[in-house]
């Protein structure tokens, strides 16, 4: 009874969303609506499952003094200090409290837009010079298929820049690196990522079925 | 005395050449020429034709490493929603956005004199993902019952007027990732037939020009380019005009580094079939 009671919950109401999908009946569409609000929370509860499993994760590794024990000490710590600032009932403390709230102002915010908001432009502003140095070592002209990607890759870097535009200007608009750049972007680029679109919809279709149907069983967990 | 190995180049030399061409830029612009492109243009003209007093949404579905490329976009859409006298409803699909989006905001709504709860509400942000899209297709206040600072949608006058997507002119989306554009086109555009367009990160937008030519999206930002054009669109140009000269430059550097790389592979790859042919 195990895996057959979530198999019929999952084939029941992945067929009424089927059915509420297609059915533009008022009973169906509140039914529907109430199932969608059950999701939702029952997401909203999966994030508290990550924080307990986030919790256990770094005890256990501070607990055992295992490499990088310091960086969970650290992990730990600031969860510990975020949720306290937005989640302490700071009412008490008075009118516009600086605890208890995520609002403009109060330390929860501040510690947000100042800490977490430079820390992480800062890491996704490395991948510039990583992105410089791997294209020096990595692309290479080493087959047809590479060298087409590398002078597609070398046009829309160019064309999509004011840079372009100035490299070109004076030339016919058809030879200008903004126009080849719209032209790969509008017809091969689209093609491809149609063809691709098309075929991830056919295996999502296909999956979701497989589910419902109770054929795709992974998602059960403790099948060997 | 070893000569110069120009495959040996140390990558701090590559490094420290990248934070000078982004950083000389940003000090002394240049303000090279930029043209405007259709989907930016497209999108432009679709919020010009909105009625004036419409109420339009702005999805933000972002986090603060993407900020630099959409936030501009953000600033943009709302100085001509505002402009327009059009009235905003934002949402989010990530737990991020929120702040980011109200930092935005803030300091348009006094410029332009807009009152929260009457010409600009801020849902924050609600978990589910496409779950959550479809809940605010049957009715947006069940689906966010309460704002950013907990405030009952009951209680905001904006809300009393928006019960579903029949009531929103146009939804912006501004994603950086999943939960994001596609999810809106799939289970709001698709379904609901609201207007959508969406600003996304420069790596992400190529797979949304399908959706562009079949007029599932309105208008598409891509990139700081995007924004660059949008700012100039709306006569108020900000950091992506200002960006992309550095762009512009780092761009150029590294078509250099990628064919410098290449004339020392093909080089190489040329002495060594030499060297081959001797001792055959």
């Amino acid at each position: 009874m195990r895996r057959e009671i979530p198999l019929a919950i999952t084939f029941l109401v992945g067929m009424f969303m089927l059915v509420d999908f297609f059915v533009p009946h008022h009973a169906v569409a509140a039914v529907g609506e109430e199932l969608k609000q059950w999701g939702t929370i029952v997401i909203a509860a999966s994030i508290l499952l990550g924080i307990g499993n986030l919790i256990r994760v770094h005890s256990r590794k501070i607990a055992r003094r295992q490499t990088g024990w310091g960086f969970s000490l650290v992990c730990l710590g600031v969860m510990g200090v975020m949720l306290w600032l937005g989640l302490w009932p700071g009412e008490k403390l008075g009118p516009n409290p600086l605890v208890g709230s995520i609002a403009q102002g109060t330390y929860f915010n501040w510690m947000y837009l100042n800490m977490d908001v430079p820390l992480q432009g800062t890491m996704f502003s490395l991948l510039a010079f990583f992105i410089a140095s791997a294209a020096y070592r990595a692309f290479r002209l080493r087959s047809p298929e590479a060298s087409l990607l590398l002078i597609a890759a070398i046009v829309v870097m160019l064309g999509r820049v004011p840079l372009g535009q100035l490299l070109t200007r004076g030339l016919p608009e058809k030879a200008t690196l903004p126009w080849i750049t719209e032209t790969i972007m509008t017809y091969p680029n689209m093609a491809a990522f149609r063809g691709i679109l098309i075929g991830a919809a056919l295996g999502v279709m296909a999956t979701g079925l497989r589910i419902i149907l109770g054929i795709e069983r992974s998602y059960l967990g403790g099948e060997k | 005395m070893a000569g110069f190995d120009i495959r040996q180049i140390d990558r701090r030399v590559i490094f420290t050449l990248i934070f000078v061409v982004v950083a000389w830029p940003l000090i002394a612009p240049m303000r090279l020429p930029m043209d405007v492109t259709a989907p930016v243009q497209q999108l432009y003209d679709t919020v010009e034709a909105i009625p004036e007093g419409s109420v339009v949404m702005l999805a933000g579905d972002y986090s603060p490493d993407t900020m630099p490329e959409l936030q501009p976009m953000v600033r943009a859409f709302v100085r001509h929603a505002f402009r327009r006298n059009l009235r905003i409803v934002t949402t989010s699909l990530w737990a991020d956005s929120p702040p980011l989006i109200e930092a935005a905001m803030t300091p348009l709504a006094e410029e332009y004199g807009k009152a929260y709860g009457t010409d600009f509400v801020n849902l924050g942000y609600m978990a589910g993902g496409t779950v959550t899209l479809l809940g605010m297709g049957a009715s947006i206040p069940n689906t966010f019952p309460q704002d950013y600072y907990q405030t009952p949608v009951g209680e905001i006058p904006l809300m009393r007027e928006v019960t579903n997507f029949d009531d929103v002119a146009l939804v912006m989306n501004i994603s950086s990732g999943t939960p994001g554009t596609r999810e809106w086109v799939q289970q709001v555009q698709s379904r609901y037939r609201v207007p959508l367009a969406s600003g996304t990160t420069a790596v992400a937008a190529p797979p949304f020009y399908p959706y562009v030519q079949s007029g599932q999206l309105v208008g598409l930002m891509g990139g700081l380019k995007g924004a660059a054009e949008y700012e100039m669109l709306v006569e108020a140009p900000g950091d992506a005009v200002r960006g992309m000269d550095a762009q512009s430059i780092v761009h150029a550097l590294i078509v250099f580094f990628i064919l410098l790389g290449n004339v020392v592979y093909l080089a190489e790859r040329r002495s060594k079939a030499a060297r081959a042919d001797a001792t055959a």
